[in-house]
């Protein structure tokens, strides 16, 4: 039982398609797109990661560590606007938002 | 063999994790699944030699970030059934679209590792012995990249800042310290001097 490279990518992948489809099935639970999103995130710092290790090169992880601090970021305004359009609205169906439909 | 054993216990965990938290009726348990991804995740991390990546996945994600959607998951009183409508109609439409985005994504990245330098790469290449996986992302993090480092910095200064304008409000007819009038406060406005005559006393209308 070798774990190559591969084996890390697929898990990358997998997690990938997780987080896209968990977006698509969730069209109206905004918390559970932004979970989906932080999802997707994390896919993309494992393949960071994993490159990072085989390549012997450590820029990968730094860049997985931006990665880590624009999704800290995207998850504190994120729920900052939900908490936001709830007390205007009552409720966080976010199809109904459509106010600024042009 | 052991490295084996531990990968495919951690990867999936943290697949079934992934798929608990778009599929979980609960938004806590939701919640709580993807700390279970995140952790599983920062377990592969430690296996290929990131280790401070592992520990500031826990810190920040497992820490902060997910406490934060508990808080506002728990905060918010939403009828979550009512948001699950539509799942069973779209769930066909998002089987594909997943399907056909994951064979394509794993026949990329198989292609890509198929050649180029990722082709030699037998295993996860271990740490120098003379320096800590820290201390490799320290030289790099601050001499190379320490413009975007800032520059991270000041992307969670403004999400800290948006987050407290898009949060806060202000109630009416509450107290609040006026630091110009505390300071422009002198002896001739703070003071005055009333003559009361000798044994009348004072009553509280005469301190007005």
């Amino acid at each position: 039982m070798d774990i190559t490279l591969q084996h890390y990518l697929a898990v990358g992948a997998i997690l990938f398609t997780i987080g896209v489809f968990g977006i698509f099935v969730n069209r109206k639970n905004v918390i559970i797109i932004l979970m989906s999103v932080e999802l997707i995130l994390l896919a993309v710092n494992i393949n960071f990661v994993a490159f990072s290790a085989y390549l012997n090169d450590v820029q990968g992880q730094i860049m997985a560590m931006f990665v880590l601090t624009v999704a800290a970021a995207e998850a504190a305004i994120g729920l900052a606007i939900l908490v936001t359009f709830f007390r205007n609205r009552g409720d966080i169906a976010v199809d109904d938002a459509s106010v600024m439909k042009g | 063999m052991l490295q084996g054993i531990a990968f495919y216990l951690l990867a999936t965990v943290a697949v079934l994790g992934g798929l608990m938290v778009v599929t979980a009726k609960n938004p806590v348990h939701s919640v709580l699944w993807l700390i279970l991804a995140f952790f599983s995740s920062a377990g592969l991390f430690v296996l290929l030699g990131a280790e401070f990546l592992a520990m500031l996945l826990v810190v920040v994600y497992v820490g902060a970030v997910a406490v934060l959607f508990l808080f506002v998951v728990m905060m918010l009183d939403v009828d979550f059934v009512r948001l699950r409508e539509g799942y069973a109609r779209y769930l066909p439409l998002a089987a594909i679209v997943a399907g056909i985005l994951l064979v394509e994504m794993i026949v990329i990245s198989f292609a890509v590792v198929s050649g180029g330098a990722a082709a030699d790469a037998s295993g996860p290449v271990a740490a120098a012995a003379d320096m800590s996986n820290v201390e490799a992302i320290g030289r790099v993090l601050y001499t190379d990249y320490v413009y975007i480092f800032q520059a991270s910095g000041i992307v969670l200064l403004i999400a800290m800042i948006g987050a407290i304008v898009l949060t806060l409000r202000h109630k009416p007819g509450i107290k609040r310290q006026n630091i110009a009038r505390q300071v422009g406060r002198d002896a001739k406005k703070a003071m005055e001097v009333k003559s009361v005559t000798t044994g009348a006393g004072v009553t509280p209308e005469d301190l007005v």
